[in-house]
């Protein structure tokens, strides 16, 4: 079945990189090593494979004069944080201003084969949202959605403490070209990463332009017993409480039982 | 041997967790403690979220206090209609602790009151222990007959209003403190994550005169309850507790209540309590350090939802 949904989806990525590059010259096949991973307790993180390749559609295609390029960028599920900023008050560090950002990628990553600004220019970078300083993050002030100063503290530290968790990265050597047509990148997917759909946009440019680009796509399910227990504590609190104190109830008792001295 | 707490989203030590049970356990077997206030803290200092220690104490106050109870119920040490009074101050009180502690949370402000809760009542507390142990035991030195605290004598308590006879505990009081008393143990035990114990055995000898036969046992019991209502409500509303962590700090924990129990035997009434009053004062301090101290980060994050 899994050999049937990967064959589906490399069909659809093919005539979705031939109808979208009717003007384009060549074919961009992708393919990643796992569509789904499982993540448990003992979880510490993974990497998984992208490879692609890049082949002529007509055969009297002439080759490009420059070097192909290649962009990964991967958006995990969205999300919306709250960042807070401690401040000394009357001698105590108290949380004191706050910015919620609203719907934005609580995972983002761009892979590339050198570094960004060797690729193609800023405004060329700005509107592939290469690299998460281009990144759009918006913030919710009372009841409005607006978009973040690039020089905000508030964005620069939340970039910086998801950078820390390894949440949003930009890698300029994770994607490896292994002949100038067929390239390799490993995916990172550290242990925090939430679960949920990550797509992933592959695009490849020449000379700073981008000649041809897919999408495809994995997603991160948790499983075990930890999994089992989150759940029902989210799902099923009133349940889930009760357990708890029949738990405690029962090692109450068998304590008595077991150590009883009367 | 690392666990991972589903709740707490972490992985810990699962050697180091039960040793702290087992320590914890220990001390409260040897002074008669649920010890709430040396979990919670514990807990909050190896990097446990705040919020996640006190609920899940909660629970595991509930079954340390529960094998306690159990034994004062079978020597019929325990005043039930005492319990039932306090227990209606005590439910009103955790429920508002519970609404509070939600509300702080959610404006980020839950850490800062934990703390500072656990500054002032443990620095008072603390000092309080210590301050009348040492006394006690400098007279002992000097040769002086220690002066026994007399029974039956009456305070501005006993002449309220709604008075009710505790046939058990052949007492003859207002309803209105027993209430209140519930009411401020159920609210600080559910912010605090701290069964009350240390704090509701004084109150029930001093202001209501409950006799030393009842106090323990009507004490053990309503700190159960209160305790096990505290963690449905945290379940219910927040969805804190962790199952995990509060297993492995049950099982240390009743475990290390029986040795503690047998070594608070061979020591001397006084030394105890002044061997307990450092204890408490000194986790007093550790988080005044904490609250004063530079932080890592200035900054942190939280998620609130994820689509």
């Amino acid at each position: 079945m899994r050999y049937g949904l990967t064959k589906r989806l490399m069909t659809v990525t093919i005539l979705l990189a031939m109808s979208g590059g009717m003007a384009l010259a060549e074919q961009l096949v992708v393919s990643i090593s796992r569509h789904q991973v499982l993540v448990n307790s003992s979880f510490t993180g993974t990497s998984i494979v992208l490879f692609g390749a890049l082949m002529p559609d007509k055969p009297d295609f002439k080759p490009r004069p420059k070097p192909y390029d290649i962009i990964v960028t991967i958006q995990g599920p969205r999300e919306t944080v709250v960042t807070r900023q401690k401040e000394r008050i009357l001698g105590i560090w108290i949380n004191s201003r706050s910015r919620t950002f609203a719907g934005v990628p609580s995972y983002h990553a761009t892979l590339t084969n050198r570094p960004l600004p060797e690729i193609a220019d800023s405004a060329t970078l700005d509107e592939l949202e290469a690299g998460f300083h281009n990144l759009p993050l918006s913030q919710r002030v009372g009841s409005q959605i607006l978009e973040s100063a690039r020089s905000d503290p508030f964005r620069t530290n939340f970039i910086r403490l998801k950078e820390e968790h390894g949440l949003y990265t930009e890698q300029t050597n994770a994607v490896t070209l292994l002949t100038p047509t067929i390239f390799r990148a490993g995916i990172p997917v550290p242990a925090v990463a939430q679960v949920g759909n990550y797509e992933v946009t592959v695009q490849v440019l020449s000379g700073g332009k981008v000649v041809a680009s897919t999408h495809t796509a994995f997603e991160l399910v948790k499983v075990g017993f930890e999994q089992f227990v989150a759940q029902a504590a989210t799902r099923h609190g009133l349940l889930y409480g009760l357990a708890m104190v029949m738990m405690a109830l029962t090692t109450g008792w068998l304590a008595s039982v077991v150590f009883r001295r009367d | 041997m690392q666990i991972y707490l589903p709740i707490a989203d972490l992985p810990v030590n699962i050697f180091l967790m039960l040793g702290m049970g087992l320590a914890v356990g220990i001390i409260s077997g040897m002074f008669g403690i649920g010890g709430g206030f040396l979990m919670t803290p514990l807990l909050i200092f190896i990097g446990i979220p705040s919020g996640v220690a006190v609920a899940s104490v909660a629970s595991h106050i509930a079954a340390s206090s529960c094998s306690g109870a159990l034994s004062y119920w079978r020597r019929n040490a325990v005043d039930m209609a005492l319990v039932g009074m306090l227990l209606v101050g005590g439910i009103i009180g955790t429920a508002a602790g519970v609404v509070l502690f939600t509300v702080l949370r959610s404006v980020g402000q839950l850490d800062i009151v934990i703390g500072l809760s656990y500054v002032a009542l443990l620095g008072i507390v603390g000092g309080l222990m210590i301050n009348e142990s040492l006394r006690v035991i400098l007279r002992e030195r000097s040769g002086q007959s220690t002066p026994t605290r007399r029974g039956g004598s009456h305070t501005w308590i006993h002449g309220l209003p709604l008075k009710m006879r505790f046939k058990r505990s052949r007492i003859y009081v207002s309803a209105i403190p027993v209430v209140a008393i519930g009411f401020v143990i159920g609210f600080i035990g559910a912010i605090m994550g701290i069964g009350g114990g240390f704090m509701l055995v004084p109150m029930l000898i001093y202001l209501l005169r409950v006799p030393t036969t009842t106090v323990i046992g009507t004490s053990m019991v309503l700190t159960l309850v209160t305790m096990a209502s505290a963690t449905i409500m945290h379940a219910v509303t927040n969805q804190l507790v962790d199952a995990v962590l509060a297993l492995i700090l049950m099982v240390g924990g009743v475990i290390g209540a029986q040795f503690g129990a047998r070594a608070g035997q061979n020591m001397r009434g006084e030394r105890l309590r002044l061997l307990l009053g450092v204890l408490v004062f000194a986790v007093g301090l550790r988080f005044a350090y904490q609250l004063v101290v530079v932080p890592a980060d200035l900054f942190s994050l939280l998620v609130l939802d994820v689509e």
